[in-house]
């Protein structure tokens, strides 16, 4: 029997609830019918509209999907504006303010407290600047992910830039795709850094080449093909399919040995998700990913029925990857696989990335860079995966007087690893799922790391990805130090504690997390990771093959530290501590109608906000 | 007035008659139970799996884990609270710190169409 859901969506889906929900915030609040509440906030979505969690009611998250987290500065200012004028809570953040915009990890754009009356005139003024809120929640084409820099990138396998608008255009409101079982999350990667993270993605075009034969390559690009003895050398991407995070059940991308050119990806991409829209799983929300489909399946029946069913030419087997020079999140000791800093671009500008701690930035700041950017020439700003924006485009002779300026020092391009490194979801501050506080706490982590411990000799580069749930929005199972909410219980007193686990990330070989370290309390999480990085810096071996300039060889980087060791070695390798850290949170948050209200009680709640009637 | 009883959000939560009534997040101390050895499991809702009615009852079935022992699964059926009067729709929902007792049951969640 199809779940609720689906009954829900049977009735209405798609594009033609944005007529309701201006219905809504024409009448108010309270013309929603009570008896219709789940129903329609489960609609609401697919315009990008999240209810948020219990204690705030009538107050909604609002996501904004930017392909590849590609705007321009003008776009950005609108986002700012925005955030300023309409994403301001009854009660400030103590280390954020009010009005903010957080950059999140699927390189999209989420503000809080948005109410119904104020979207037709959000929606308005996001249309004027060809921005949208469709499809960023729901069932269907999620934003699709990559390089933000594609087309500029000096890494760059070809530039995806072209295929991802296309996707983009091909598949928002198309009435064909608006209704799948589940979400349908893309990545398009371009680049040789393995930026767009494919492995992590229901569907994923990782970058390849292949031989194809002269006439078989009649669709492909011809500045793309390189001519050899028996074929030609095509560039193009390599499809795999089922990859996510959620719900403890992680799973990798699974190769389906296929190869495309550019011109081929809108194809079999329409094609392998109207695949999961006819045979993904109705029934049981939980089993909906593709991911289980293709655990049921196998990477050759799904390549099979595909083949036979929904594309209409020979499919060509896959061609040769470009894993091994991917650096993106990678743990590599030669190269530090972000987008933080300056780099070159291919037109002989540069692309500055700027760090943003956990992702959220100030409305003011957000409309400070938008105008900073546009001030020097840029023609684009990125969203990346770990939560930080870029300013493309600076000239030679700008980029010391932009590298000046003073928003710069709080976003820094050249930022101290542990706030570098730092990812947070959005926690019990607004999510119903999650456990535990998350980005505040986030921040006094990554501070406490800053001021109290050395970092050892050989880490450059060090990534905490702290998820308040199993939903792993965080991304908590690839970085160096994964941490998942939990609870745990201090003098018999609940307190709000983390799942540790180590060794994970992307690169040539991704591996996810072991989890060694179980109902860590939230305040001994500081001390165990001092305490690792001191076993890190008194075990690390060094690697004679990679010397450096003071004759000792390299030391291996702390991923390949953590791989070296097997999971029973690395259970109980540090023990986590008290320290001079305070946790402010470590009380049940989730029990709050906000957890930094002074009067913080469930009863204190001013939701429903009054002045939606 | 029949009760609407589901979970959403990825069982986030319990919604009964569309208000959210309860949470994940909380500890449920659960006795007489099977799902780990401990004499009382300290149970960490995480997320509500299946949820059904048995009048005046509404009960559910929540993934987790005991923070006691860590083992992890999902719960046999729980009582996370009841409709007294279904006319008046008012749910009164249970303690989650106080003491649960699971029980398997071997009626459909669901009746059958």
């Amino acid at each position: 029997m199809p779940s609720k859901v689906e009954g829900w969506k049977d009735e209405i889906y798609g594009t033609e609830i944005r007529e309701h929900l201006y219905r809504f915030a024409e009448e108010g609040w309270s013309a929603i019918p009570e008896d219709e509440h789940d129903a329609w906030f489960e609609r609401f979505k697919w315009w990008g509209l999240y209810h948020q969690r219990k204690g705030q009611e009538s107050y909604f998250m609002m996501r904004i999907g930017t392909p590849n987290g590609r705007m321009t500065p003008q776009q950005l200012r609108v986002v700012g504006e925005i955030a300023d004028e309409y994403a301001r809570g009854p009660v400030e953040n103590p280390e954020f303010g009010d009005a903010y915009c957080d950059w999140t990890t699927r390189q999209s754009i989420q503000l809080h407290w948005i109410q119904l009356q104020d979207i037709p005139d959000i929606f308005d003024k996001l249309e004027a600047n060809d921005l949208s809120t469709i499809q960023a929640c729901g069932d269907s084409w999620r934003n699709i992910v990559g390089s933000p820099v594609a087309g500029r990138d000096a890494k760059e396998h070809l530039n995806a830039w072209p295929v991802i608008k296309d996707l983009h255009d091909t598949f928002k409101g198309n009435d064909e795709y608006s209704n799948l079982p589940r979400k349908w999350k893309v990545a398009v990667t371009g680049d040789t850094r393995g930026s767009g993270q494919a492995e992590i993605n229901d569907l994923g075009f990782e970058p390849a080449v292949k031989k194809i034969d002269t006439d078989e390559q009649s669709s492909s690009s011809d500045q793309n093909a390189k001519r050899s003895a028996d074929g030609q050398k095509v560039k193009g991407f390599n499809v795999t399919v089922g990859g996510g995070l959620a719900r403890k059940e992680p799973r990798f991308a699974r190769d389906i040995d296929v190869f495309v050119t550019e011109d081929e990806v809108a194809d079999v991409a329409g094609a392998t998700s109207a695949l999961f829209r006819d045979h993904g799983d109705r029934e049981d929300r939980f089993s909906a990913r593709i991911k289980f489909l293709i655990d049921e399946w196998g990477p050759e029946k799904f390549r099979r029925v595909l083949q036979q069913e929904y594309v209409d030419f020979e499919l060509r087997t896959a061609g040769e990857d470009l894993r091994d020079q991917y650096t993106y999140n990678s743990g590599r000791s030669d190269e530090i696989g972000d987008y933080v800093g300056v780099h070159e671009q291919n037109d002989g500008n540069y692309f500055v990335g700027l760090s943003v701690l956990v992702g959220r930035m100030g409305a003011e700041d957000v409309i400070e860079l938008a105008d900073l950017a546009d001030e020097y020439g840029s023609e684009m700003i990125g969203l990346t995966q770990r939560q930080n924006i870029i300013v493309a485009d600076i000239a030679d002779d700008d980029l010391d007087a932009f590298l000046d300026e003073d928003l710069l020092e709080y976003y820094q391009p050249d930022p101290h690893p542990f706030l570098r490194g730092s990812i947070a979801c959005t926690g019990t501050e607004y999510c119903s799922l999650s456990i535990v506080e998350t980005k505040n706490r986030m921040v006094r982590y990554a501070r406490w790391l800053k001021d109290n411990v050395q970092l050892p000799d050989g880490i450059e580069d060090f990534h905490v990805h702290l998820s308040g749930c199993t939903a792993s929005c965080a991304q908590p199972q690839i970085a160096d130090i994964s941490l998942r909410g939990m609870k745990t219980r201090k003098d018999g007193e609940p307190v709000e504690a983390f799942d540790i686990g180590l060794g994970g990330g992307l690169g040539e070989n991704p591996q996810f997390a072991d989890w060694v370290e179980m109902r860590v309390a939230a305040d001994e999480v500081p001390g165990y990771i001092r305490n690792l990085l001191r076993i890190y810096d008194e075990r690390a071996v060094r690697d004679e093959q990679r010397e450096r300039d003071d004759g000792l060889g390299d030391r291996e980087s702390f991923r390949e530290f953590i791989a070296r060791h097997d999971e029973d070695e690395l259970t109980g390798l540090a023990e986590p501590e008290e320290t001079s850290y305070e946790d402010p949170y470590l009380n049940n948050t989730k029990m709050t109608w906000y957890p930094y209200a002074e009067d913080d009680e469930m009863d204190a709640s001013p939701a429903p906000s009054p002045a939606d009637d | 007035m029949p009760t609407s009883v589901h979970q959403l959000d990825d069982g986030a939560w319990l919604s009964v008659n569309d208000a959210r009534e309860v949470n994940v997040s909380d500890l449920w101390w659960l006795a007489r139970q099977e799902f780990c050895s401990c004499a009382m499991a300290d149970f960490l809702a995480e997320g509500f799996v299946e949820i059904g009615i048995d009048h005046p009852n509404v009960e559910g079935r929540i993934a987790g884990q005991c923070i006691e022992c860590g083992e992890s699964g999902v719960t046999d059926w729980l009582t996370l609270g009841r409709v007294v009067n279904p006319e008046a729709g008012r749910f009164f929902a249970v303690d989650p710190s106080s003491v649960h007792v699971p029980e398997r049951r071997r009626r459909l969640a669901s009746p059958p169409e």
